[in-house]
């Protein structure tokens, strides 16, 4: 059987989160590797695959997916279900809901920091402090909810891992490379232990390898 | 057994999310306003149900959920039958499909919608803010750009995720039907394969029964 294909480039965010998940499940695949400032992802034989002309994309048989969490979601329910949690009507929704947090609540926090943070500096673009500390006020108000939740509950949806700490990683990770995270995280103690166990699993190490944290524009490699 | 509960207006998109998938599946349940003028929403007994202080919540027994769309997709596995499968989880393929649509609403389709909704209804009839129209121009400069994919696709597809309706059809009717309601309703025209699909949308009876109660208040 082929390979999985995955299309785009390991820095970004949304490709690790499939990448991460593609570990988990022990998933035969390779990374196709586009280059965003070629702009790989507009030239129409990748509009054929993803015509919204955003990666990942992803490739399985005559199967062609895009959006980071659908084509998670596939890998998982083919090779790794309990992690879904589908068969339980409990447990799958309480997998849903925090995957949906970290979509709708969380990661419309961690991109403008991590863009104003990072990226901004390397694409001529002047850091927006006032957009930086608003959102830091956001996070730590969200924080206070993820601390509740996980003071009782050892994961995310429950006693269980899931994908919904698997879809966490990919922002976390670069919110991690600014200068605000260890204050921030450091008033969470449940939340700070349940990231720095995420972080110590064999899938993240290996995909984090691949995510330097300036996103590689400072060592020349320019995504 | 006791009727599920829905907790927020009827009016407000998230709820009407939850509502059409109850409706879709013929299930019993009740609507409990939540009073945002009061403050309900971050009151301690709210709280408990979306610790967020955000609608809607749901309780069904001692089950309490937040999250409108993971609150739908419970909905939508408790009630499925054999005639009514909106996931189709047991199909890799179908439910890969429906979850590629229904990412595509979230993250591409309502981002660029949406705002011409809050500048042109909400904001103005609900907030007295005016409406700013560089946004609802840029957006609509968007808009175009997603629904020309859009067209492409439904022209070989009936529904989203394939020639079934699914969650991801049902995940456009909220705001949808309120962008239809703003002086840019005819935009869709210009797309007569998402005209259509929109049209047989609204023509299911759940649909219509919701959309009667969703209809934006008078300035």
């Amino acid at each position: 059987m082929a390979p999985i294909k995955v299309y785009g480039w390991a820095v970004s965010p949304w490709m690790s989160r499939t990448l991460v998940c593609l570990e988990e499940a022990n998933a035969e695949y390779e990374i196709v590797p586009m280059s965003r400032s070629g702009g790989d992802h507009l030239l129409p034989d990748y509009l054929a695959i993803n015509p919204f002309g955003q990666i990942p994309a992803l490739q399985d048989g005559d199967l062609t997916l895009y959006q980071s969490r659908a084509i998670a979601r596939y890998i998982l329910r083919k090779l790794k279900p309990e992690f879904l949690r589908e068969g339980n009507l409990r447990e799958s929704a309480m997998v849903d809901a925090w995957v949906d947090v970290q979509a709708h609540k969380l990661e419309p926090i961690l991109l403008p920091i991590v863009v104003n943070c990072i990226i901004n500096q390397f694409v001529g673009r002047d850091r927006d402090q006032d957009v930086v500390d608003e959102n830091i006020e956001k996070l730590k108000k969200l924080l206070e909810v993820y601390e509740a939740r996980l003071s009782t509950s050892k994961y995310l949806a429950g006693d269980f891992l899931s994908f919904a700490e698997f879809t966490h990683f990919a922002f976390m990770r670069y919110f991690m490379a600014t200068e605000y995270y260890a204050d921030v995280v450091d008033a969470y103690p449940h939340f700070k232990a349940w990231w720095e166990a995420l972080l110590s699993r064999p899938s993240v190490k290996k995909v984090m390898a691949g995510m330097p944290p300036d996103f590689g524009f400072g060592s020349g490699k320019i995504p | 057994m006791a009727p599920v509960k829905v907790f927020g207006p009827a009016m407000s998109t998230n709820v009407a999310r939850v509502l059409v998938c109850l409706e879709e599946v013929g299930a019993e349940y009740e609507v409990v306003n939540i009073d945002f003028q009061a403050q309900e929403h971050k009151s301690p007994e709210h709280l408990v149900r979306n610790p967020f202080g955000q609608i809607p919540a749901f309780q069904d027994g001692d089950l309490l959920l937040f999250e409108s769309r993971a609150i739908s997709k419970y909905v939508l596995r408790k009630y499925k039958t054999d005639k009514v499968d909106l996931l189709r989880e047991g199909n890799l393929k179908e439910a890969a499909m429906v979850d590629v649509w229904t990412e595509v609403d979230a993250h591409t389709y309502n981002p660029a919608l949406s705002p011409i909704v809050y500048e042109c209804l909400i904001n103005p009839m609900m907030r007295g803010i005016p409406t700013n129209q560089k946004v609802v121009d840029e957006s609509l400069e968007k808009l175009k750009k997603v629904l020309e994919v859009y067209e492409a696709h439904l022209s070989k597809h009936k529904y989203l995720a394939g020639d079934f309706i699914s969650f991801a059809d049902l995940n456009h009717f909220p705001y949808t039907f309120y962008f239809m309601g703003t002086p840019h309703a005819a935009l869709f025209d210009s797309y007569p394969h998402v005209k259509a699909w929109w049209e047989r949308i609204m023509a299911r009876p759940s649909v219509q029964k919701l959309g009667a109660s969703m209809v934006p208040p008078k300035a």
